[in-house]
């Protein structure tokens, strides 16, 4: 089992904490996982990325060209990566951010409202937890229940009233692909 | 038979390398006798420059490190930050500490550095024989401006302790010379109240003294002398010229 | 023992910390600046100093200040920043001053890029300043090994009383892995009694010097350096070897790109290619007599080097140890485009079916 992630969007947007709570996850379920940014220039408004591999065996290289599965926050990040998704591979599109379409038949694709329903949810802040939970439930490869133990020890002292909230757009994020 | 002089505890027995009628001699004194004075010389640690001073590691009797040309205040930081309760001093002469090192020596008053530099001011490069230092005067020869320094060519000459005093780090700058012996007493007094300072943990310490190269300057020792005072003084004047923890007069 | 999630640049700084680093010294430089910043906030709780200074050639003659008065010692930088850093580095190495040196690769010449790159090779190895001198070179390729080695960096620097570079690149620096604070060895250290720490009736004065007048003593002392270095080359060497038993076609490579090799050395043998992966760990010494056994047994057709450069710079060691044994091909990107495993295949590939 080796699931090479890239998640991608405007920085400000949640998809490096994405990717660091996949990794964190990940690490928590003993798999082998690597976190790799891009950094520079784009993490001052642009466009910014990072690379995840959850592996069941070491990890050899920590950047990849082909993804198994894209988190596309905006919309040059669908324009940029899509075509370099392997084959069978699953898309997740901020559709709230992105009114395009995945154009390729071969991947699968979840649209998933993540601003909307972080607003439902009562903190526009937490879309990346929706987008999180719509990847768990899409790929099955880490337990819900990591998530949530995560999302507590995350939020402590001061902020642990934030909890409830983050659980609850990881939910909402889950059933959108349920 | 009584005791009248003896050489200070702070020198080592090295015979020192200096021309006839430098003042290197007299001034590695004064530093001596100060860290002995004030009974610092035991834990001191000194930084010696690039330039005529570069072998002050053999003369001065306490610990002491060689420093890359200029850096000497960069080596002094990474010393007392590290030994703050010792005493520690850059010697450095004017193209070390105001051409190269102009950074190194901005920055550690800046951060008022709690060491104490002296800055011996010749105005010329000494040991790469004679070239024209940022201290050179206009009008005055050097192998690099053989008719004379300009100011169109080179700009007018800087005065170290007075930027340095603009800097709120920078605790005590003093300029002296040591032409005769009221300007040497004056000098010493100077240095040990710089070493003072800075045990008391007060900030950056600074004496700027003027001094001869009658080699390089091409003088005899005593014309020397006279050319010091006849032209460095007016545009290096003498006295003190920060001191935070002086009593208003 | 629990793993733990830490980013490259913030787990070097730790790491010193837990080595009993006393004192740091650094300048902000991407793809670096989180190792300053960590020391900033963490080193003063830990008991010791932490200086911003004005620039790299500050930094590092404040850690040969620091070092040479008897302190455990570090600066950081990335690649133009190091090179601002060769005149202190060639002070430490003669004045023999231990000081540990990190060095977070990116692309150059010049400014260059702030993406990963292997361009420093020849800085790190060949001595970027004058002089005839050597530091030890560590070359981890993924991030436990790199708080590993920056631990042993500083007993190996005090055991020589030499300075130490652990090169990693960007990517190692700015990525997130899991780690363990394992114990690393220790070693048994003679105490610092050069150091310049204060005299306090020593009966004589400590000095740390570089300067030498007479000829003679001079190229005596190069003649005391060179017999310790040949001691760091019989002792200290290192590299690792997998799957070079049996293999064809040898690919050599350090760092981030012989990680990412691990990945293709899968591909290739599930393509039936009998491939192994020669890793130097340490640049200098480099595992010159290793690497030319490797090449004399028979089963090794040929050798592909991979680096992040753009003509190849480790790939002058790798020559001088083949020795002509064995054809070497070259496969490289400099600038931050890293070698991609795909890329490896190919030449692999390639490679092998030259010579058959």
């Amino acid at each position: 089992m080796k699931k090479e992630i890239i998640i991608s969007g405007f920085g400000g947007q949640g998809g490096l904490a994405i990717g660091k709570n996949l990794a964190e996850a990940g690490m928590a379920e003993g798999l082998n996982v690597t976190w790799a940014p891009s950094y520079g220039p784009e993490m001052r408004g642009g466009t910014a990325n990072c690379s995840v591999v959850l592996s069941d065996k070491p990890v050899g290289s920590p950047v990849f060209a082909h993804p198994t599965e894209l988190i596309a926050m905006n919309a040059p990040s669908l324009e940029k990566f899509e075509a370099g998704v392997q084959s069978g591979g699953i898309v997740f599109v901020n559709s709230d951010v992105v009114t395009d379409r995945v154009s390729r038949p071969d991947l699968t694709a979840y649209y998933i409202p993540c601003s909307k329903i972080a607003e439902e949810v009562g903190n526009p802040k937490v879309g990346n937890m929706v987008m999180l939970g719509a990847y768990v439930a899409a790929t099955e490869i880490l337990k819900p229940e990591t998530i949530e133990v995560m999302i507590r020890e995350m939020f402590t002292g001061a902020k642990a009233k934030l909890v409830p909230l983050n659980i609850e757009a990881f939910r909402r994020g889950m059933a959108c692909v349920e | 038979m009584a005791i009248v002089y003896q050489k200070s505890a702070g020198l080592t027995d090295k015979e020192m390398h200096y021309c006839p009628g430098c003042n290197h001699g007299i001034i590695h004194k004064l530093v001596a006798e100060s860290l002995v004075e004030l009974g610092l010389l035991d834990g001191a640690i000194g930084v010696c420059p690039v330039g005529c001073s570069v072998f002050a590691y053999n003369y001065f009797n306490c610990d002491m490190q060689e420093a890359a040309h200029g850096r000497a205040p960069a080596v002094a930081t990474g010393i007392k930050r590290t030994h703050p309760t010792q005493a520690v001093f850059t010697y450095q002469g004017d193209g070390d500490l105001a051409s190269i090192g102009a950074a190194e020596i901005v920055h550690a008053a800046m951060r008022g550095e709690k060491f104490t530099t002296i800055f011996i001011n010749n105005a010329i490069y000494g040991m790469t024989g004679g070239q024209m230092a940022p201290t050179t005067l206009i009008g005055q020869r050097a192998t690099t401006c053989q008719s004379g320094r300009t100011v169109e060519q080179a700009g007018m000459p800087i005065r170290v302790a007075e930027m340095l005093s603009t800097l709120d780090g920078c605790v005590y700058a003093e300029r002296v010379c040591v032409t005769d012996i009221a300007n040497i007493n004056k000098a010493k007094r100077a240095i040990k109240k710089a070493f003072e300072k800075q045990m008391n943990r007060e900030g950056f310490t600074f004496v700027e003294i003027l001094s001869t190269c009658p080699t390089n300057w091409g003088m005899t020792p005593l014309k020397a002398v006279d050319w010091l005072k006849e032209n460095m003084i007016p545009y290096y004047p003498l006295g003190v010229i920060k001191d935070t923890g002086a009593e208003v007069k | 023992m629990e793993k733990e999630l830490w980013k490259g640049n913030e787990a070097i700084a730790e790491a010193a910390i837990r080595a009993g680093c006393d004192c740091f010294f650094g300048y902000p430089i991407t793809p670096q600046s989180e190792v300053p910043e960590y020391m900033s906030a963490h080193l003063p709780k830990a008991g010791g100093v932490f200086v911003q200074s004005e620039s790299e050639v500050a930094a590092i003659n404040m850690v040969y200040g620091a070092a040479g008065s008897g302190k455990r010692a570090m600066t950081s930088s990335s690649s133009p920043g190091v090179s601002l850093k060769q005149e202190g580095i060639t002070y430490l190495a003669g004045a023999e001053v231990p000081a540990v040196i990190i060095n977070c690769m990116r692309g150059g010449p010049g400014l260059g890029t702030i993406q990963p790159s292997q361009g420093d090779y020849f800085q790190a190895t060949r001595g970027g300043g004058n002089g005839d001198y050597r530091t030890l070179v560590l070359a981890p390729s993924n991030v436990q090994e790199t708080v590993d080695f920056v631990q042993e960096a500083f007993d190996i620097a005090d055991q020589y009383r030499n300075p130490v570079m652990v090169v990693c690149d960007g990517l190692i620096g700015q990525m997130m892995e899991p780690i363990e604070w394992h114990p690393v060895p220790k070693r048994k250290l003679p105490p610092k009694d050069w150091a310049t720490s204060g005299k306090y009736g020593r009966d004589h004065t400590n000095v740390i010097n570089s300067l030498y007048m007479a000829p003679e003593d001079c190229d005596q002392h190069n003649v005391h350096l060179d017999e310790k270095y040949a001691e760091i080359a019989k002792n200290e060497t290192r590299w690792e070897e997998v799957d070079c038993d049996g293999a064809e076609i040898i690919i050599t490579a350090y760092g981030t790109p012989a990680r990412i090799a691990l990945t293709a050395l899968e591909t290739l043998r599930s393509a039936g290619l009998k491939v192994g992966l020669f890793r130097p760990i340490t640049l200098w010494p480099f595992p010159e007599k290793a690497l030319h056994d490797l090449a004399g047994n028979p089963h090794v057709k040929a050798f592909l080097d991979v680096e992040m450069s753009s003509s190849g710079q480790m790939l002058d060691d790798v020559r001088l140890s083949v020795e002509g044994q064995k054809p070497i091909s070259y496969l490289g990107h400099a600038g931050g485009v890293m070698p991609t495993v795909e890329e490896m295949v190919q030449s692999a590939k390639k490679a092998l079916k030259e010579v058959k």
